[in-house]
C-alpha cells in the first residue's frame, strides 16, 4: 500500500503522517535556513554588524560570558523569577480554576472579574507595582504571576468544565459523591489538558520575563538585554535572546515529558 | 439532557392518550418456561409511578407523560421507542441523575432522590474513566463502597473473566475497541453489585456484527447472575432477544404504550430471531412503533 504512493503523495495530504526522519530533516533545514540568513545578512554585511551581529560574534560573547559565570548568574536569576512567579501562579489557578469550572456559585462571581482584569495590559501595572512591593525580584515575580494567572484560571476552567458529564454521572451510578466528583473524576479527566494548559503559559511567563526586568532589575537576562543597548552591544542582546528561547525550548520539552509520564492514557 | 429529546413535534392527538396494554404470549410449547420466572415475580425491585417530566417552565416541552411501571426482582425489563420519546430520559430519573417534574420512583422500596451505586449504569456513550486501566475502572465502585483490597482483587477477576477480558486487565481504555469498553462498563456497573442495572442503549455505538456478539455476551452474564435490569433501546430485535418483557413508549411525550411478555424460552441463542413467535413479536411491536413514527409526521 505505502509504496504505491510516493513521498511527494505523504507529504501533500492533510493529516498524514511523515517518517520520523522526513521530520527532523525539514525542522534541521528551517534552523539552517534562519541562521543561514542570517548568516549572509550579517557576515555579507547587508545589514550593518551594528545592528545585527554575526552568529560568530554573538557565540563568542556567549562563551566569554559563560567563562566568567555571567551568563549563568542572569539566566539563572531570570529562571528563578519565571519559575516562582509561574508555581505561585499554578498553585492557586489549578484548584481555583477547578473550582470555578465545575460550580457555577464559584464562576458566577469570579469570572465577570477575571475576564475583566485578563485583558489588562500587564505593562501598565508595572510602575504599580514598583510603588506596592519596590524593586525586588518579588516585583519581577509579581508581573509573571499577574500576566499568567489570570489566563491560566480562565483556561483551567474550561479544561474543568469540557469533561464528559457522563463520566460525571457514570461515577455517581458508582458511588461517588458530590462533593468527590470534583477530586475523584473531573481532576483525573481534565488533567491532560490541564497540563497542556500550564505548558503555554509557561511560554507566557517567559515572555513576560523581559517586561519585568526591562524596568526594575539589577541582575537577568531583560536586565543585560537593556544594558547592551545603551552599549550598543547587540550581540549581548541576541545572546539573552536566544537565551531565553533555548530556556523555553527546554521548559516545553520538560512539560511534554511531564505530560507523558503523569497522564500515559492520553494519547 | 436536553439533547435526548430533540426532533419531534408536540403531540396533541388526544387519541394517543390511550394506554393500550396488552399481553400477547408466544406460542410456546408446553413446559419451557424458565425455572427463574417465577422467582422473578416474587417481588418488585424498581417501581416508576405517574412519572411525568417537563422541561423548563410550565410550558417547557413535556418529555415523559405520566409513566407507571413496575420492574420484577430479577426480571429483564425493555423498553422501545421511537427517537427522541424519552426513554433515555427516564432511565436518567431511575438512575437520580435528573428529577422528575412530578411522580416517584422507588428502588427497593427506597424513593429515588439522588444517584447512588444501588442503581449502575451503562451509558451508550463511553465512560470508563481513561485513567485508569481496566482493573481499577471495574474495581472503582468496590473501593468507593470501602471493599477490602483481597475482596476487591477477587471481584475484579470475577467480573474480567465474565465479560472475558481478563487479558487486557491492565490496558488503559483508550487501547480497547467500543464493544470492549462497553463490556468493562458492563463489568464496571455489576462488579458494584446494584440492586437493578440501567443500560441506555449501551451498544447504540458499536456496529452490528459487535452487537450481536454483546448481546450474547449480556444474555449469558444475566443468566448467570440473575439481576434486574432495565435496558432501554430503539432496536425491535434486541429488545426481543433480550428481555422478559417489552414495554413499547409513544412518541413524545413519552407514555407506555403497550406491554409485550416475551415467552420465548431461555438460554435463548441469537437465531432466534428466526423462529415463527419471535417473528409475531416483531410485527406487532413494528405496528406500534409505526402507528407513533407516522403520527410524528
Amino acid at each position: 500500500m505505502a509504496q504505491r504512493r510516493t513521498a511527494w503523495t505523504r507529504l501533500t495530504t492533510p493529516f498524514a503522517n511523515i517518517p520520523a526522519s522526513t521530520a527532523t530533516t525539514l525542522a534541521l533545514a528551517m534552523w539552517i535556513a534562519v541562521i543561514g540568513g542570517w548568516a549572509l545578512l550579517s557576515y555579507g554585511r547587508v545589514v550593518p554588524n551594528m545592528f545585527l551581529p554575526t552568529p560568530g560574534t554573538v557565540l563568542q560573547t556567549a562563551y566569554r560570558m559563560s567563562l566568567d559565570g555571567s551568563l549563568f548568574y542572569h539566566t539563572f536569576t531570570s529562571a528563578k523569577v519565571v519559575i516562582l512567579g509561574f508555581i505561585v501562579s499554578s498553585v492557586i489557578a489549578v484548584p481555583l480554576g477547578l473550582w470555578m469550572g465545575t460550580y457555577r456559585a464559584v464562576q458566577a462571581p469570579l469570572e465577570p472579574l477575571v475576564n475583566f482584569i485578563r485583558y489588562l495590559p500587564v505593562t501598565s501595572f508595572v510602575p504599580l507595582f514598583i510603588l506596592w512591593i519596590g524593586i525586588g525580584i518579588e516585583q519581577r515575580i509579581a508581573v509573571i504571576f499577574f500576566g499568567t494567572f489570570f489566563q491560566q484560571l480562565v483556561m483551567i476552567s474550561d479544561c474543568a468544565r469540557s469533561v464528559s458529564r457522563d463520566l460525571v454521572n457514570a461515577s455517581y451510578t458508582l458511588g461517588t459523591k458530590r462533593s468527590e466528583a470534583v477530586w475523584h473524576v473531573i481532576f483525573p479527566a481534565a488533567l491532560p489538558a490541564i497540563l497542556d494548559t500550564l505548558r503555554v503559559t509557561m511560554g507566557w511567563a517567559w515572555t513576560y520575563l523581559v517586561v519585568a526586568e526591562l524596568v526594575a532589575a539589577s541582575s537577568g537576562l531583560g536586565y543585560i538585554s537593556l544594558k547592551a543597548m545603551r552599549g550598543f552591544q547587540v550581540d549581548v542582546i541576541f545572546m539573552a535572546i536566544a537565551a531565553i528561547g533555548l530556556l523555553g525550548l527546554i521548559t516545553d520539552t520538560a512539560f511534554r515529558i511531564l505530560r507523558a509520564r503523569v497522564a500515559p492514557w492520553a494519547a | 439532557m436536553g439533547s435526548l429529546t430533540m426532533n419531534a413535534s408536540p403531540q396533541t392527538a388526544a387519541g394517543s392518550r390511550v394506554v393500550m396494554t396488552e399481553t400477547i404470549k408466544a406460542n410456546n410449547p408446553a413446559g419451557t418456561t424458565h425455572a427463574a420466572g417465577d422467582q422473578r415475580s416474587a417481588g418488585t425491585t424498581m417501581a416508576i409511578e405517574d412519572v411525568t417530566l417537563r422541561y423548563g417552565d410550565a410550558n417547557g416541552v413535556l418529555a415523559l407523560d405520566d409513566v407507571s411501571l413496575k420492574v420484577a426482582k430479577n426480571e429483564f425489563c425493555v423498553i422501545v421507542g421511537p427517537s427522541g420519546c424519552g426513554k433515555s430520559s427516564l432511565l436518567y430519573l431511575a438512575a437520580g441523575l435528573n428529577d422528575a417534574t412530578s411522580g416517584s420512583i422507588r428502588v427497593g422500596g427506597r424513593e429515588v432522590i439522588e444517584p447512588g451505586p444501588d442503581r449502575g449504569m451503562v451509558f451508550q456513550s463511553y465512560t470508563l474513566f481513561p485513567w485508569l486501566t481496566v482493573r481499577a475502572n471495574i474495581e472503582y465502585g468496590p473501593k468507593r463502597k470501602g471493599l477490602p483490597a483481597e475482596q476487591r482483587r477477587q471481584v475484579v477477576d470475577q467480573y474480567l473473566n465474565e465479560v472475558g477480558l481478563a487479558p487486557f486487565a491492565d490496558h488503559y481504555p483508550a487501547q480497547l475497541s467500543g464493544g470492549m469498553k462497553q463490556r468493562v462498563a458492563i463489568a464496571r456497573a455489576l462488579a458494584n453489585d446494584p440492586a437493578v442495572l440501567l443500560m441506555d442503549e449501551p451498544f447504540g455505538a458499536l456496529d452490528s456484527q459487535t452487537r450481536g456478539t454483546m448481546q450474547k455476551l449480556l444474555l449469558r452474564v444475566w443468566e448467570r447472575q440473575q439481576k434486574t435490569v432495565l435496558f432501554v433501546t430503539h432496536d425491535i430485535d434486541e429488545a426481543l432477544v433480550l428481555g422478559d418483557r417489552v414495554l413499547v413508549m409513544t412518541a413524545r411525550p413519552g407514555k407506555i404504550k403497550a406491554e409485550i411478555k416475551v415467552d420465548i424460552p431461555r438460554p435463548r441463542s441469537m437465531d432466534v430471531i428466526l423462529e415463527p413467535d419471535f417473528i409475531a413479536l416483531k410485527r406487532r411491536i413494528l405496528g406500534l412503533l409505526h402507528d407513533e413514527i407516522d403520527e410524528d409526521h
